[in-house]
């Protein structure tokens, strides 16, 4: 069986969890006889692992028939010109420099560079709408070069390349649903992502959805019938040896982190909240955001304003190796989201055997046993926990022995099977 | 006849370097020394070197008719000694002319005058022992950082033996009232105090080459035409302002050095005017009236009040907690955490965290090594942070010292016991 995979980012250029997702994935796929993969991103920047897969960037795909190819893209998407000023998924790390710039001047036709090759920049920036309808052309000469049985797109940033993909070979589409618009904003969605969202959906022959809560909201809010949707749980890439550097804390305290955009998906101020509770009835505990997001300075002023300051840190964005020594001086993980379709991060803490809290609006919560699982907005429940896992070593020790085991047994291996068994599922329905 | 007081503010901020969470336990180091010695070697070439010479010749070849006065930061000093100790060298030249006043003022630039007299009163010694010990004079006229004054303040001022202080000439407490004359302290009428004439000074240090201004160019003559303008009976002019204005704020290009080597012959041609330094002139003159100020001024931005330094709830978290450390600051009396008490203390770290950057944000942005308050205020928490830490581990040894010295006397008391009992013993024996 070939795949023609479509993501957006991959390791080590990532900037969420959508590309730890499709590496862990596509990993585990690769240990399947007689599966191949070909996976595409925006722009591949040639220092990413290729040993289990055949990985093309769109920015070094030469593009045929410029001309004739423009021609009938623009008459079948008319929706190309979008004149939305739109940043649906920031880089954390620009996040600076995009509110600050004035969004783009829109270029109606694309440039193509000396060698018949676009230009792509494969980040989140603010011009994503055009580069998603770029790639969504480029995909197009790319399905006509690599011969597949199958097209495998993820989350709302690909669809659109999955459907020009499916258009040019006729094979069948599934599509992998990583978050929707209803989790980043919180109800209010952007309605151009919700269109190309629905889109990418109803063109799809399979919906994989990693958890039950992505799965219902796919059902109910974009009305796809349940039978077209299955839950695939992600995974997490077990940590090697080597990686495993101690790393000595330089403060006496417990440490409870909070690690991710800091944004409203993801809750930060009922961790703000809830570390003022704790560090009313302890002096003992030390608290960390790390992240950055549009909601950080009203985070740190927030802080400042309840006069917890001094015992409550920001680290601002980390990369790589940070994010491991966050982990290994942490005594507790919090992930309060508001609305998270799975959340591997609490996986990577258990990993690093750290206690985890997670907001019961979490789709990792379907799958967990061993962690404490609060609703995201109750800040007692959430301080409760949180006094209790620093305050008591038996409970924090169970924790960690039990969740390692729980976490250790997450194998991508298992995801990737079941998600072999959706791609027989789609090729069977198609014929 | 009309009194001209020269008055130029010596200070650069000791920068902090970036500080992150990781640090906090570790490293106890937290100033950004590169930094702070590329911006002094280029501020010390630009403007303290070239400006001190043009003085010194000014006053050598107006027979010492041209006298100005200086106050210079226990900071700064600190870092000429470091990084530039020929400046220091060229200021002791000028102190040796005998026309050369040096004012006292904190040792670290800091706030302390709004909260804590004791705290206060122990920097200003500080900063006059060191004056006294580099240019041999006893400061007699205190000015308090970035002219900072209230009526309290002027009355602790008073309490320390100083005959006059300085500040603003704000518009807001003067009214219809001219700066032009000598003013008293409202609650200890001794102290007399010079207002800064922000017209004619502002005129210099912010308007020199700002060529929209309808004045541009702004030259000697102008400037004395200006005075003959005023009132017949005002009595002293006070121009007061950074010293740096001469060749960084205000560039050599726009002709601010030669400005300065015209100006004692301009105004000293007129026989109407002479050059005094603040000590005489509260000797000379009779205060006018009292002064008002029961809430603090300072010369800084449009409102000429403290909101640049304090009034947000991130100035205000870092500086509750920062003086929360001083009782035990004063137990420990350890150098190295003295020396960083001191420095921890610069008005600088609350500066740049003010969030009213819109009128003033030129002056505010000038050198300022962060990107936003939000990160100066992340920055010094967790310098802060680490602060606190190592104060709490020295106490904690030195009561486990106190705790084993006791433990010693009462070893020494039983076995002293001991030993009498033996021979109170054996004299029963005996008897």
């Amino acid at each position: 069986m070939k795949v023609l995979m479509f993501g957006w980012e991959f390791p080590p250029h990532i900037s969420g969890g959508l590309g730890t997702a499709c590496y862990g994935l596509t990993k585990g796929l690769s240990k399947i006889d007689d599966l191949d993969i070909v996976f595409v991103v925006p722009k591949a920047y040639g220092d990413e692992d290729q040993s289990k897969m055949q990985l093309v960037g769109a920015n070094n795909t030469h593009i045929k028939q410029v001309q004739e190819h423009i021609k009938k893209f623009k008459s079948k998407h008319t929706y190309l010109e979008v004149e939305s000023e739109l940043i649906p998924y920031n880089d954390p790390d620009e996040y600076y420099t995009f509110r600050d710039s004035k969004l783009f001047g829109k270029n109606k036709l694309f440039k193509v560079n000396k060698e018949g090759k676009l230009e792509f920049s494969g980040k989140y920036g603010s011009n994503l709408i055009e580069e998603i309808y770029k790639y969504a052309y480029v995909a197009s000469t790319i399905s006509m070069d690599n011969e597949h049985d199958v097209i495998h797109a993820h989350d709302w940033l690909c669809y659109p390349a999955g459907i020009a993909a499916k258009e040019i070979s006729g094979k069948p589409l599934v599509v992998h649903v990583h978050a929707t618009d209803f989790d980043r904003s919180g109800g209010s969605v952007n309605p151009k992502v919700f269109e190309i969202e629905k889109m990418g959906m109803d063109a799809a022959d399979k919906i994989i959805a990693v958890s039950n809560l992505t799965r219902n909201i796919v059902i109910e809010k974009y009305g796809q019938d349940p039978d077209k949707v299955e839950t695939v749980y992600n995974a997490v890439e077990p940590v090697t040896y080597e990686q495993k550097k101690t790393i000595k804390k330089g403060v006496k305290e417990k440490v409870v982190t909070f690690l991710g955009r800091i944004t409203m998906q993801k809750g930060p101020e009922y961790f703000v909240e809830a570390a003022n509770e704790v560090l009313k009835r302890t002096d003992n505990v030390r608290f960390v955001m790390a992240g950055s997001g549009d909601m950080l300075e009203k985070m740190v002023a927030r802080a400042a304003q309840l006069g917890i300051a001094d015992r409550f840190h920001f680290t601002g964005f980390l990369k790589g190796d940070d994010v491991f020594k966050m982990f290994e001086m942490s005594d507790v993980y919090v992930m309060p989201s508001v609305s998270e379709p799975f959340g591997i991060s609490p996986l990577e803490a258990m990993q690093s055997n750290v206690p985890v809290i997670i907001s019961k609006q979490s789709g990792v919560s379907e799958i967990l046993t061993h962690a404490v699982k609060v609703d995201y907005w109750d800040i007692d429940a959430l301080a409760d926990a949180i006094y209790g896992i620093i305050k008591y070593d038996s409970l924090s020790g169970i924790f960690k022995e039990k969740g390692k085991e729980e976490v250790d047994n997450l194998k991508w291996t298992n995801a990737a099977l079941h998600v072999h068994n959706v791609y027989n599922g789609a090729i069977n329905s198609f014929l | 006849m009309k009194s001209i007081c020269l008055y130029f503010q010596v200070h650069q901020p000791l920068r902090l370097r970036r500080y992150r969470f990781f640090d906090i336990g570790h490293d106890h180091y937290y100033y950004d020394d590169f930094t702070n010695e590329s911006i002094m070697q280029k501020i010390v070439k630009e403007c303290y070197l070239p400006a001190n010479e043009i003085l010194l010749n000014l006053i050598k070849t107006n027979n010492k008719n041209f006298k100005v006065s200086f106050s210079i930061t226990g900071v700064v000093l600190d870092q000429f000694e470091q990084y530039a100790p020929e400046v220091i060298e060229s200021f002791k030249q000028l102190a040796s002319t005998g026309c050369v006043e040096f004012m006292a003022e904190t040792y670290s630039h800091s706030l302390a005058g709004l909260n804590n007299n004791d705290e206060f009163k122990a920097q200003v010694k500080a900063h006059s022992k060191r004056i006294h010990e580099l240019f041999g004079q006893k400061p007699k006229v205190f000015r308090n950082t970035e002219l900072v004054y209230s009526d309290e303040i002027g009355k602790t001022v008073a309490s320390m033996g100083y005959k006059g202080m300085l500040t603003e000439g704000a518009k807001h407490i003067l009214g219809w009232k001219s700066p032009n004359y000598l003013y008293c302290n409202a609650i200890n009428p001794k102290l007399k105090l010079l207002m800064r004439n922000y017209t004619l000074s502002d005129d210099i240090a912010f308007r020199f080459s700002e060529e929209g201004w309808n004045e541009w160019p702004l030259t000697t003559e102008k400037l004395v035409s200006w005075m003959n303008q005023m009132d017949e009976k005002e009595e002293i002019v006070n121009i007061f302002m950074d010293y740096e204005t001469f060749g960084e704020h205000q560039k050599k290009k726009s002709g601010i050095f030669d400005f300065l080597k015209n100006l004692p012959a301009a105004i000293l041609n007129s026989k109407n005017y002479e050059f005094i330094t603040p000590s005489e002139a509260i000797k000379k003159y009779q205060p006018i009236a009292v002064a008002h100020v029961p809430h603090a001024i300072s010369w800084a931005d449009e409102e000429r009040d403290l909101s640049a330094w304090l009034g947000n709830s991130l100035q205000d978290e870092a500086f509750t907690k920062l003086n929360e450390l001083r009782e035990d600051v004063l137990t420990l009396n350890d150098e190295r955490i003295n020396k960083d008490w001191n420095y921890l203390q610069s008005s600088d770290h609350f500066y740049y965290m003010c969030t009213k950057f819109f009128s003033d944000g030129d002056v505010h942005s000038y050198f300022n090594p962060y990107n936003s308050p939000y990160d100066a205020f992340i920055n010094y928490m967790n310098v802060l942070s680490d602060f606190k830490i190592r104060i709490n581990e020295l106490m904690d040894a030195r009561k486990k010292e106190a705790v084993n010295h006791e433990m010693q006397q009462k070893d020494r008391l039983i076995k002293q016991y001991e030993k009498e009992i033996n021979k109170l013993k054996k004299q029963i024996l005996q008897d």
